[in-house]
């Protein structure tokens, strides 16, 4: 019954129009819209992804190993299962390049093909020509970035290792890139059978070899995948299929996505605050309404259910707007989306990220419009007789309270099952959470403060008003603080952040560095690449190691991916080594290392901070493919390992007796100075040309535009917040035009004149923006020394030029939105304005 | 024309409204002398209020002079006549204006502030006080009645002892027992600091306390009555 009135009480109300509410649509729309449109281009690339899997990884299903090449009898049953295979190699090595008797060297990762290559897809070339012509006869394609790096034209010589090959066309496109994931140099595709006098697959070398193979129509992957672990993965065989061809890309994309939709939340955060001030507006509007309505008999329930399905009707309403932007924006962009993307993508209307993005939308609507709304049923029909400012700081009731917090629990447990990464997103909860409350506190501390600072002020009234307004009881710094604050603390927080990697890894990482890793050294070649290297006064240090690869493929006779999931140490193939004793730089952190002689059962040495995530212990046996054979070592001691400086570091130490008995070869790093660098590649490349130099810089300049392209990412989902932000300041500077014109129009009747008015709206705007820009710093700065020291573990410098920028955006927003709405009050004649009040 | 502080001659007011442009005063003249009490009377549009906004410069003149402390209004952009009220005069209205952003100290000390005043605040405390409002100082006008707003706004109004007081119904927002302590002290504190005194009223007995009343009726001056003998 009740609802039924109130459904027609909202009825009438609503015939008002939308004035009034243009923000607080608005605030909704860009949140969801934010939301759905990353969730949009997410699920546009994981299906695109999906469509072309086959395409990407070259075939329907890949066998893969690491080292070596399939035996006869796994060749045989691929052979068996598949209409058509094909044999791809894939390792990193040196292009060599003679001119003049000066060889130049630049680092690729070469992918050597049969004949039946590609299975799917076209390898497009410039010139156009067939990859049969380009390839035979020694013939090679290669990156045009590397082509040009190395001056290379159509036609000219280069060497692989030992064997010379004539670059015949550059590559245009090659089908399975993406699928390959992250390489450190630019690709070349040779002939394998060409490869055979060059050196480079020597046993012990770096490779792994893929079988792409095409499936008959109508086979179960599942079941053919089953088949195939069953049989071989006891001998390191790894299974892909064409249901995720691209895994790496795939879960970067999906992490990507998962942390920008994170940041897409604080932007809704933002703009619930603008909705929250848009619908206290609005109820302090109609409060003679709801007192004349109790005053009439409406019972509080009447009251509540009346604004509450006017507040709701609104809010989805501006969901729906959100959602219509949030599909549409990247399908009107998809062909320019599509052009800057590695990765294939199907642009289509994708309902799963709207269905999430509405379910955001929903939740922070009700979050954030649940206290004012509860607020409206305090009011009492003798509001009519009293200011409309009596008892508006009573706390709505208990039921409220609770109903907020199950939202608010509702709504990060949402995120979490969204986002697939729920420790991720209770940090960023807890980090917008605490963000909110230190700006809630700072806005109070603000007011508090200018309330204060109006005596010192006396004299000079332009800065007096100003405090005045911000300290007094009808500003708005409560929500220009919350909402400039929080969009800023988010891009002070990325500033910070960006601004400490970028320079630990582009400043402090090539100070303690290597110069170079050298990999695929023979063991017969260590002794004269030490000789080279120890009599070069330039070199600093040596650390040379033997490296093994290998799949852990059990934890305690457990499949190791079951028993610890997704772990990175367990995704893929890992360097080992072994040793007799640990070096000087060890430190065994628990257990006792093996005796110098040991012959005895394996025994494993783990990093001891992997070990750790991974839930390893003491004794815990841990079996490793290496070459086809299984060996299971068990875990007797933990040592330090810190990757953080670029050096050698290995997850596993193996006793020697163990495994160096299998073919390897050797890892060196060498710390020389920077302008010896050239010379030793050079000699080294000259004496062993197998050997495959990495030179740091280059690496940490692939990782810094890998990380320039995140950061852009995550500044684009920032700059929605601070949009939502600068809404809500609009809306707030628009709510207070009206006060503030009344203001201008007694100001002039005393006196002051319209420059004076408009230095104190100034002052006003830039004191607040400031003051948020200086909190959102604080809080900012504050986050990104907690990610750096605890996450990244890593030293935290305040980077100035991010913090300056912030707090002069935030100056800048709010001079621009306070002085924006300070045109009326200006040219507004004082005695119409106060006419209109008599 | 010498001794008057305030000059209207044959001053026209046309306000653009709703219906189009609506002359509201037609051609006034009138003079207000130094300490002169003059109350402005008329039924509701007869132009009173407008006239009030004319002499105070917060309405512009459609055409004729408007003269005060000798200055022609008329000839002064915005700020020349902000700043001229700041320096010679006071206006109370019915709604008393304050600015709620601001305390009771802060709206009386605003204009002395404006003025360059070294001790605004303190002649804004002793203003107050004067007006029985010294123990509310730092309320905001939200936590005060309607009585104390006005007493505060007609402390404002005074405060910088100005020479020509303006006060546009002072009462009409109060009860009886307000408004006649607001038309004491209004009355009261003019004479005290010499000021003119000039006021829109429609209650009877408020224009009685004048030296002069001047009828409106349709923009127009009907009749003026000199009280000062009685």
């Amino acid at each position: 019954m009740s609802l039924a009135i109130s459904a027609r009480f909202a009825r009438r109300e609503l015939r008002g129009g939308l004035r009034g509410f243009r923000i607080f649509l608005a605030c909704l729309a860009l949140g969801v819209a934010a939301i759905a449109g990353v969730g949009s281009v997410r699920s546009a690339i994981q299906a695109g992804l999906e469509d072309q899997g086959a395409v990407l990884l070259g075939g329907d299903a890949q066998a893969e190993f690491t080292y070596r090449f399939a035996t006869d009898e796994e060749r045989a049953w691929l052979d068996s299962i598949a209409t058509s295979v094909s044999e791809v190699t894939d390792f990193r090595s040196m292009v060599t390049v003679n001119r003049n008797d000066v060889a130049e060297r630049g680092l690729t990762q070469v992918k050597s093909v049969d004949s039946a290559y590609p299975l799917l897809g076209e390898l497009v070339l410039d010139p156009a020509i067939s990859i049969e012509q380009a390839l035979a006869d020694k013939g090679a394609v290669m990156a045009p970035i590397l082509a040009d790096r190395l001056g290379l034209s159509t036609g000219d010589s280069f060497r692989l290792g030992t064997q010379d090959f004539i670059l015949r066309a550059t590559i245009t496109t090659e089908p399975d890139d993406a699928g390959d994931g992250f390489g450190l140099g630019p690709r070349t595709i040779v002939r394998t059978t060409d490869l055979a006098d060059s050196g480079l697959l020597a046993q012990g070398s770096l490779f792994e070899t893929e079988y792409r193979m095409v499936l008959p129509a109508g086979s179960d992957l599942d079941e053919v995948r089953g088949q195939a672990l069953e049989q071989f993965e006891d001998s390191g065989l790894r299974w892909r299929d064409s249901r995720n061809g691209a895994p790496g890309i795939s879960r970067f994309v999906d992490r990507l996505g998962s942390f920008l939709v994170l940041v897409g939340l604080s932007g809704l955060a933002v703009g619930g605050i603008g909705v929250s001030a848009a619908v206290r507006a609005y109820l302090a509007r109609k409060t003679s309404v709801i007192a004349t309505l109790r005053t009439l008999g409406a019972s509080r329930a009447t009251i509540f259910q009346t604004y509450f399905l006017q507040i709701g009707a609104l809010s989805l309403l501006g969901i729906a707007i959100g959602l219509v932007l949030g599909a549409m924006i990247p399908l009107v962009f998809a062909p320019l989306i599509s052009a800057a993307l590695p990765v294939p993508t199907l642009f289509t209307l994708h309902v799963a990220p709207l269905a999430e993005a509405a379910l955001y939308g929903v939740l922070t609507a009700l979050l954030f419009t649940l206290w004012p709304l509860a607020r409206a049923e305090e009011v009492r029909a003798a509001t009519l007789f009293r200011d409309a400012l009596d008892g508006a700081n009573v706390l709505p009731a208990w039921r409220y309270v609770i109903a907020t917090l199950v939202l608010m629990g509702l709504l990060v447990g949402t995120a979490m099952v969204f986002s697939g990464n729920p420790t991720l997103t209770l940090w960023t909860a807890g980090g917008i959470l605490g963000a909110l409350i230190v700006l809630v506190a700072a806005a109070w501390g603000i007011r508090w403060l200018a309330r204060r600072s109006t005596r010192a002020a006396r004299g000079r009234p332009v800065l007096r008003w100003a405090l005045g307004a911000i300290g007094g009881p009808r500003e708005s710094a409560g929500s220009v603080v919350l909402s400039l604050g929080l969009g800023l603390t988010v891009l002070a927080a990325i500033g910070q952040i960006d601004g400490n990697l970028r320079s630990a890894i582009e400043r402090d990482l090539p100070e303690i560095a290597p110069s170079y890793f050298f990999v695929d050294i023979q063991r017969d070649q260590m002794p004269g690449y030490l000789e080279r290297l120890e009599n070069d006064p330039a070199v600093r240090r040596i650390d040379s190691a033997p490296m093994l690869r290998g799949v852990i493929t059990k934890i305690n006779g457990q499949s190791a991916i079951e028993v610890v999931g997704e772990h990175w140490v367990v995704r893929g193939d890992r360097g080992i080594t072994y040793a007799a004793q640990p070096d000087a730089r060890t430190t065994v952190t628990e257990g006792e290392w093996w005796p110098e002689d040991y012959t005895g059962p394996p025994q494993i040495s783990f990093a001891a901070e992997e070990a750790e995530e991974m839930g390893l212990k003491m004794g815990d046996e841990v079996t490793v493919n290496i070459l086809g054979r299984d060996i299971t070592a068990t875990i007797t001691s933990f040592r330090e390992v810190d990757f953080s400086t670029a050096g050698i570091g290995f997850v596993m130490t193996m006793n020697p007796a163990s495994v160096s008995g299998a073919p390897h070869t050797f890892i060196s790093t060498v710390y020389a100075e920077e302008a010896a660098e050239v010379q030793i590649l050079r000699d080294l490349g000259d004496m062993y040309p197998n050997i495959t130099a990495i030179r740091i810089r280059d690496a940490i300049e692939r990782v810094s535009a890998l990380l320039d392209g995140i950061a852009e990412a995550v500044r684009w989902g920032a700059a929605a917040t601070l949009l939502t932000g600068f809404l809500v300041l609009i809306g707030a500077a628009a709510a207070g035009e009206g006060a503030r014109t009344y203001e201008a129009a007694v100001l002039r009747t005393l006196g002051a004149s319209r420059a004076r008015i408009l230095r104190s709206f100034a002052l006003r705007s830039g004191l607040l923006g400031a003051a948020a820009g200086l909190v959102a710093l604080a809080a900012g700065i504050g986050g990104g020394w907690a990610i750096m020291t605890f996450v990244m573990e890593t030293d935290y410098v305040v980077i100035w030029s991010s913090a300056l920028t912030i707090i002069i955006g935030g100056i800048l927003a709010t001079l621009l939105a306070g002085l924006a709405f300070a045109w009326r009050p200006m040219a507004a004649r004082p005695a119409g304005i106060l006419r209109a009040r008599e | 024309m010498s001794d008057a502080v305030v000059s209207l001659q044959d001053v026209t007011l046309r306000l653009k409204g709703n219906a189009g442009l609506v002359e509201i005063l037609h051609g006034i003249s009138l003079d207000v002398k130094q300490g002169e009490t003059l109350g402005l009377v008329g039924p509701s549009g007869s132009g009173k209020s407008s006239l009030l906004m004319v002499m105070g410069g917060l309405e512009r003149a459609s055409s004729g002079q408007v003269h005060a402390l000798g200055q022609d209004l008329t000839a002064m952009d915005e700020d020349a006549l902000a700043r001229f009220r700041r320096d010679h005069m006071g206006v109370v209205f019915q709604s008393f204006h304050l600015i709620p952003t601001m305390t009771a100290m802060e709206n009386v000390a605003t204009p002395l502030e404006l003025a360059g005043d070294r001790d605004a605040f303190d002649k804004a405390q002793d203003m107050l006080g004067r007006v029985g409002l010294g123990h509310r100082s730092d309320h905001y006008p939200a936590q005060m009645s309607g009585g104390e707003q006005q007493r505060v706004a007609l402390a404002r109004a005074l405060a910088p002892q100005p020479r020509i007081l303006l006060a546009d119904e002072p009462t009409g927002n109060l009860d009886g027992v307000n408004g006649a302590a607001i038309v004491d002290l209004l009355f009261g504190l003019s004479q005290e600091h010499g000021a003119s005194l000039i006021l829109v009223t429609h209650a009877p007995d408020l224009a009685a306390r004048c030296d002069r009343v001047v009828h409106l009726r349709d923009g127009r001056v009907d009749s003026t009555e000199l009280r000062a003998a009685e």
